[in-house]
């Protein structure tokens, strides 16, 4: 399971990269290997500034439906546009092609109660 | 999860399926793989070449003696008159109500002797009720083997080349819905049965648990030059979906006539059976609601318990069964929905995440085998 170390991590499998200003979100490679086969990405929040642990779309596995959560405050800049028609690069590139959302944040934001990849490591149990 | 799985039945093959990697769930108080390498891939390989599910969970309820055809005509809705040695039938029990106990498959073993194959969350359902309606007969012995049967299910265009070379039974010949009794992969008294709920084409294979990997071994070997793969319930599921085949707990149930599920077709008035009198009525009368297939032409996947709306948001069925389907790349899905709005070609909508997401109600099965 890769759990790659330059980002943080939510208790709700996602992972967050932040650059400056900017924030991509997405899943983890935990989150998506439990999710299996994914279909179907709905985020309809582009535009929206939402608070941390607000949802801001919905991944659907062939089995099963799963909320995504805002792993801190932010204003949704943009989905990738990617997912629309290949959902299935959040398997196979959960950190990579398959970031869901790129979010602008306050500099200096709150990252409180998010997780090292280490600390990720020992919610995961590898 | 951890709790669920103490009290858990495993099947004969509990082992080999950890080994392959396979993920484990709960299902139908059994622990049971529902994928192994993914269920879009597995799919894939049971409609393109063929793949071998583990379904030892299934049950097997046996019934012999002069009054077993008389009870099973009493206690199903088909016409087992009509079957003679080596057939098999598709029908379903019809309850007090009118509902469905639960569907299944009879085979004629011979004269005076079926077998019944249930499904495996309804076991002791089917045993409590067939058991109550045979108080009425004399001679009969009922015998639940469930216990002691596995049952393995190769399906898929491939399946015939790599299963050929475990047996001297011209499987080509077989017809569907037939069945032959006889030494299979050096495993004698197996049923090689020629059905299966994936309209994949292919075969269910039936042997006493202790023969069961000695016959998954044989299959596998068998089949590695056609890249035969185990597949698990999530792909049975997406496959029984396309082919439009009702789950018993999702598209029927103890509230579900058969005919308002579709399956007057093995609801047969030419006998009386429990409560055929009530279903010829309602048949007489027509249905107030009816199980149809649609495809969404907007976005989104429909799932069990949605709501099904008319272009007023007004509440008109129920969604029992949708996916992703990953044979035609189309959310697709089956449901209840009012008489009036059943027609092939209505437009409804499934209430996903309280939006109205558009669909147009579509002929079953959602896809056809281009080799049958």
């Amino acid at each position: 399971m890769k759990i790659p170390e330059n980002l943080l991590y939510t208790h709700d499998h996602e992972w967050i990269r932040i650059e400056n200003a900017i924030a991509y979100i997405g899943i983890t490679d935990f989150a998506q290997h439990e999710l299996g086969d994914i279909v179907y990405v709905e985020i309809e929040t582009v535009g929206e500034n939402l608070n941390q642990n607000q949802t801001f779309g919905t991944v659907e596995a062939v089995k099963t439906v799963s909320d995504l959560f805002m792993p801190l405050n932010g204003e949704i800049l943009e989905l990738n546009p990617k997912l629309e028609t290949n959902p299935e690069l959040v398997n196979s590139d959960p950190y990579g092609d398959g970031w869901m959302i790129k979010v602008k944040i306050e500099n200096n934001a709150e990252t409180k109660g998010l997780l090292k990849s280490d600390a990720y490591a020992l919610l995961i149990g590898s | 999860m951890e709790n669920e799985l103490v009290n858990i039945k495993k099947t004969a093959l509990n082992d080999t399926h950890h080994t392959l990697g396979g993920k484990m769930v709960a299902f139908a108080g059994y622990e049971m793989p529902v994928q192994y390498a993914g269920v879009n891939h597995e799919h894939e390989v049971v409609r393109n070449a063929v793949g071998v599910f583990d379904v030892s969970h299934m049950g097997e309820i046996l019934i012999q003696g002069k009054d077993a055809l008389p009870l099973i005509q009493k206690i199903s809705s088909n016409d087992a008159s009509t079957l003679s040695p080596g057939k098999v039938q598709y029908s379903c029990m019809p309850n007090n109500t009118g509902g469905i106990v639960d569907d299944l498959l009879i085979y004629m073993m011979s004269e005076n002797d079926y077998l019944l194959v249930v499904n495996a969350s309804n076991i002791q359902k089917d045993w409590d009720w067939i058991n109550s309606i045979a108080l009425d007969y004399l001679d009969l012995t009922i015998t639940n083997l469930s216990d002691i049967i596995s049952q393995l299910a190769v399906q898929g265009p491939l399946a015939v080349k790599s299963l050929q070379k475990l047996t001297t039974i011209n499987l080509a010949d077989m017809k569907y819905y037939t069945f032959e009794i006889g030494e299979f992969a050096g495993i004698p008294n197996s049923i090689i049965s020629a059905t299966g709920y994936t309209g994949a084409g292919g075969f269910e294979i039936y042997v006493q648990n202790k023969y069961i990997k000695q016959l998954w071994d044989a299959i596998f070997e068998a089949g590695k030059e056609y890249n035969i793969e185990p597949v698990g319930l999530a792909a049975r599921d997406t496959l029984r979906l396309e082919m439009g085949y009702c789950l018993y707990g999702n598209d029927i149930n103890d509230t579900t006539s058969p005919l308002e599920a579709g399956l007057g077709w093995i609801t047969k008035f030419t006998k009386e059976f429990v409560q055929s009198d009530l279903l010829k009525i309602q048949k007489e009368n027509g249905v107030t609601r009816k199980l149809v297939g649609f495809e969404i032409t907007d976005k989104g996947i429909p799932r069990h318990d949605y709501e099904i709306w008319d272009e007023n948001q007004q509440l008109i069925g129920i969604v029992t069964s949708g996916t992703m389907s990953p044979t035609l790349k189309k959310a697709i899905g089956m449901g209840y929905v009012t008489f009036e709005k059943s027609t092939i070609g209505s437009e409804i909508f499934i209430n996903i995440r309280n939006k109205p997401v558009k669909a147009i109600i579509v002929k079953t099965p959602f896809y056809s085998n281009p080799n049958s």
